[in-house]
């Protein structure tokens, strides 16, 4: 191995990725990002310096090995650094794109201490990419365990549990209410940020693994979480339906013609690709004028696709400041680039009607930063006599979401008072063998926490089903007795261990 | 019934369907008119959860858009659901022409929605017009299982147009028919059959009124007088049917609802019809621009269908 690297001996500055062009990338859905090819990707390796206490692992929510896979990218392994990440994550593709690396992993990089961190993100989108292209898949041998899991929910959380709970061996179905898997990485995150086959792949990744995908299948209301315990035969089930319901603006107006969610324009345009009306059957409203209120990811998803669809004009309210728009950098960066117009401090208080029913303009009032508010950041605090009109033809509103409501109004699981399921530390319900994770036990968070979620949700899974978890460190946990570690719930294993023959190699040699 | 039909339920219930396989046979198609036609769509694990006032999301093919279909009733021993569907639209009048027995829905995802609370009242007025006969059927059932006294009150254009009369009588103690030319039962609208039927009975404790939202805000506005409570079930455009995307909200009382996973069925008294109204105006151009495609890639594809037929015969086949 070459000399021990240090801040002085790495590239100073982080590698840049290549980008579609702004004017170019807005006529059109492909992705913005080009990401980085073999040159670049070693280049970005050389800045990691492999630090002994690796922060950035401790700063991802599924601690990938991250220097163990920029190790293996450094020695041109790439197919060993594929297999490093997939040993926690899955879906490297799709987090290399989504994560909001900038405060997880490399927020906490220690050349970032100095100099930028490492570009942890690119350079696990490349290694994800590159296992897409050349069809690697982490495929080990799985011995079948006689456990059949049931998993509501297709998203982020839902595949995450899937995946762990596959390579343990149990029998994995997962429920998707829509007609294709992949939940807000289908509907919410349009094709220029994630491609859609990227999330083909990774479903196939997962199908590969034995998991079976059953869409059209909306759990609560087809049969409920208790039925699939009680009647279906499932051993344990796992409900990661997420926060989907959109919060509504509540001003005067807001249920005038172009007046939607960002949910409802994002799954239109990605979902149902009401970009190709009418060769798909479902339409999208165009404004020529758009305002959209909020500044997460959401809200910039929401923007970037109105600029593709045609917008003239595409303006983003916010109440707070920059400083507090909770969506990722790139993302920011990324609509400024497009031409999106940013209003900080500013909160609508009237849709106006143009007399016919549709939006006619916006009515808005400046606000100010008061004293900090119960999440630590400054209230907003409108400015007396500082209204104004936007002009604008469509309002989209991406001001947050809520809990969905229907495993909370069709089972008997308890909820807290806004509707979110109600967990212990091992993600457990209320009810014996059901389990919850991501953002309908949170509320709206991120892809990778809700991936985090899930991974914990199966390691709960299997410890309730008395399945050894090897990826645990049992050292660390105290002196197992009779092999057992002191977490573990169930002691079912106890009797198999006692027979002498075959069984025992089948469920303990994992 | 007695309407020409295809049916192939004994065929299909061998074929053990599970839930949420990709397509959703259709065992049987009745046409009421040249714009109404009802399909019994095999899905035995809908069959058992559905309950009156459901409704499904349907999506006839992997291109097409997601419509909620109101469920008309469900045999849990053949394992079906039947659907109403009225060509108006691009995609209704596309799955007149492509949805027959043997074929199968892309997606069909349900049974959604809250189901009707069925409440306590002893004699309960069940309205049904347009489109909203098929849907009222279940309702009026459930209440005669409950042992309510049920009169049933269904309006339609003409005479030819009816349908159901004898599922109807079988559930209704009263059966009171409406046409718009007097061809069949009382001459006048459902809210004249509303009308006479709260007369009869005085003791109506509920009306539960579906159909076009003119229809059921009349009907509203008829039992506003005497306060008798009025559940409507809605139905405005959808596009998931799980909460998620808003477009489905409807002003009820102070509050803003999801029709999807609050409704459909709200108090008639409090529904904002003409909110209800003008958005399901909101796509009409989109609409039209959707109908004009799709008839234009209609006749291309009749045009070079007959260019086809025109070549001639391949030799050496």
């Amino acid at each position: 191995m070459a000399a021990k690297r240090t801040i002085r001996t790495i590239p100073a500055e982080r590698t840049p990725v290549r980008e579609q062009p702004a004017a170019e990338r807005i006529g059109g859905f492909e992705e913005v990002s080009l990401g980085y090819d073999e040159v670049e990707a070693a280049r970005e390796a050389q800045r990691c310096l492999f630090c002994a206490d690796t922060p950035c692992m401790r700063g991802c929510p599924v601690s990938v090995d991250i220097p163990g896979f920029i190790r293996k990218v450094s020695d041109r392994d790439y197919q060993g650094a594929y297999e490093t990440i997939a040993r926690t994550n899955l879906l490297p593709a799709v987090c290399g794109r989504v994560c909001p690396q900038e405060s997880q992993c490399e927020a906490v990089c220690t050349v970032g201490d100095s100099l930028e961190p490492v570009a942890i993100g690119r350079l696990e989108r490349f290694v994800g990419d590159l296992a897409i292209a050349n069809d690697w898949a982490s495929r080990p041998f799985i011995p079948p365990t006689p456990h059949r899991v049931g998993v509501i929910g297709s998203g982020p959380a839902g595949m995450a549990c899937a995946a762990d709970l596959a390579k343990a061996g149990c029998e994995v179905t997962v429920y998707e209410a829509l007609h294709l898997p992949g939940g807000v990485l289908r509907y919410g995150i349009p094709d220029f940020r994630l491609p859609s086959e990227v999330i083909d792949a990774e479903v196939a990744n997962l199908e590969r693994l034995g998991v079976r995908f059953e869409c059209n299948t909306v759990v609560g209301r087809l049969f409920t979480p208790e039925q699939m315990i009680e009647e279906m035969g499932f051993d344990a089930v796992f409900i990661g339906t997420g926060a989907g319901y959109p919060t509504m603006l509540g001003i005067p107006g807001d249920s005038l013609g172009g007046v939607l969610s960002a949910n409802e324009l994002l799954t239109r345009a990605n979902l149902m690709q009401a970009r190709d009306f009418p060769v798909y059957d479902t339409p999208i409203p165009l404004g020529t004028h758009v305002a959209v209120v909020g500044a997460g990811n959401t809200a910039m998803d929401a923007m970037r696709v109105c600029l593709r669809l045609g917008a003239e004009t595409v303006q983003c309210l916010y109440r707070r400041s920059a400083a507090e728009a909770p969506a990722r950098a790139e993302e920011l960066h990324h609509a400024e680039q497009e031409g999106v117009e940013f209003h900080w401090l500013t909160n609508p208080v009237e849709v106006l009607d143009d007399g016919q029913g549709n939006v006619g303009g916006l009515r808005c009032q400046r606000m100010e930063l008061g004293e900090p508010d119960a999440s630590g950041r400054r209230r907003p605090v409108p400015v007396p006599g500082s209204e104004f009109v936007m002009r604008c033809d469509q309002v989209v509103f991406a001001i947050g979401t809520n809990a969905n409501p229907i495993i909370g109004q069709t089972s008997r699981l308890s909820l807290d008072k806004r509707g979110y399921l109600r967990v212990d530390e091992d993600l457990a319900t209320s009810m014996a063998g059901v389990f919850a994770g991501g953002d309908i036990v949170t509320g709206a968070a991120t892809v990778i926490e809700a991936m985090g979620a899930g991974r914990r949700a199966a390691a709960g899974i299997l410890r309730y089903l008395g399945v050894r978890d090897e990826s645990l460190p049992y050292d660390a946990l105290g002196e197992p007795v009779f092999g057992i570690a002191p977490h573990e719930h169930s002691f079912v294993r106890l009797r198999v261990a006692e027979t002498p023959s075959t069984h025992r190699t089948a469920v303990t040699a994992r | 019934m007695q309407s020409s039909s295809d049916d192939l339920r004994s065929a299909s219930t061998t074929s053990a369907p599970r839930a949420g396989v990709t397509g959703f046979p259709i065992v049987a198609r009745h046409d009421i008119s040249d714009a109404t036609f009802i399909l019994e769509v095999h899905h035995p694990l809908m069959a058992r959860a559905a309950r009156a006032g459901q409704f499904v999301i349907v999506m006839s093919h992997p291109e097409g858009e997601r419509i909620p279909l109101t469920i008309a009733d469900f045999d849990r021993e053949l394992g079906t659901v039947t659907l109403v569907v009225q060509a108006v639209g691009k995609t209704t009048r596309e799955m007149q022409q492509t949805c027959h027995v043997g074929t199968s829905l892309h997606g069909v995802a349900g049974p959604l929605g809250q189901p009707s609370p069925l409440g306590t009242a002893r004699t309960v007025v069940c309205v049904g017009g347009g489109l909203g006969v098929a849907p009222v059927y279940p309702q009026a059932r459930a209440h005669k299982e409950r042992g309510a006294t049920v009169i049933g009150v269904l309006g339609f254009r003409s005479a030819e147009l009816v349908f159901w009369e004898d599922k109807f009588r079988e559930v209704c103690d009263e059966l009171i028919l409406c046409t718009d030319d007097g061809s069949a039962g009382i001459h006048g609208l459902v809210t004249d059959g509303l009308e006479l039927a709260m007369e009869r009975y005085p003791d109506v404790g509920e009306v539960v009124a579906i159909g076009p939202p003119v229809m059921m805000q009349a009907c509203a506005e008829a039992t506003r007088p005497t306060g008798v409570h009025t559940v409507v079930s809605l139905n405005p455009i959808m596009v998931d049917g799980t909460g998620m995307c808003g477009g489905c909200r409807v002003r009820v009382g102070d509050g803003v609802r999801f029709a999807c996973v609050d409704g459909p069925d709200f108090d008639g008294h409090k529904v904002d019809f003409a909110d209800l109204r003008s958005r399901l105006t909101r796509y009409r151009g989109e609409e039209a621009q959707a109908l004009a495609h799709w008839e234009h890639t209609c006749r291309r594809a009749e045009v070079a269908a007959a260019d086809t037929s025109e070549l001639p015969t391949p030799t050496g086949a």
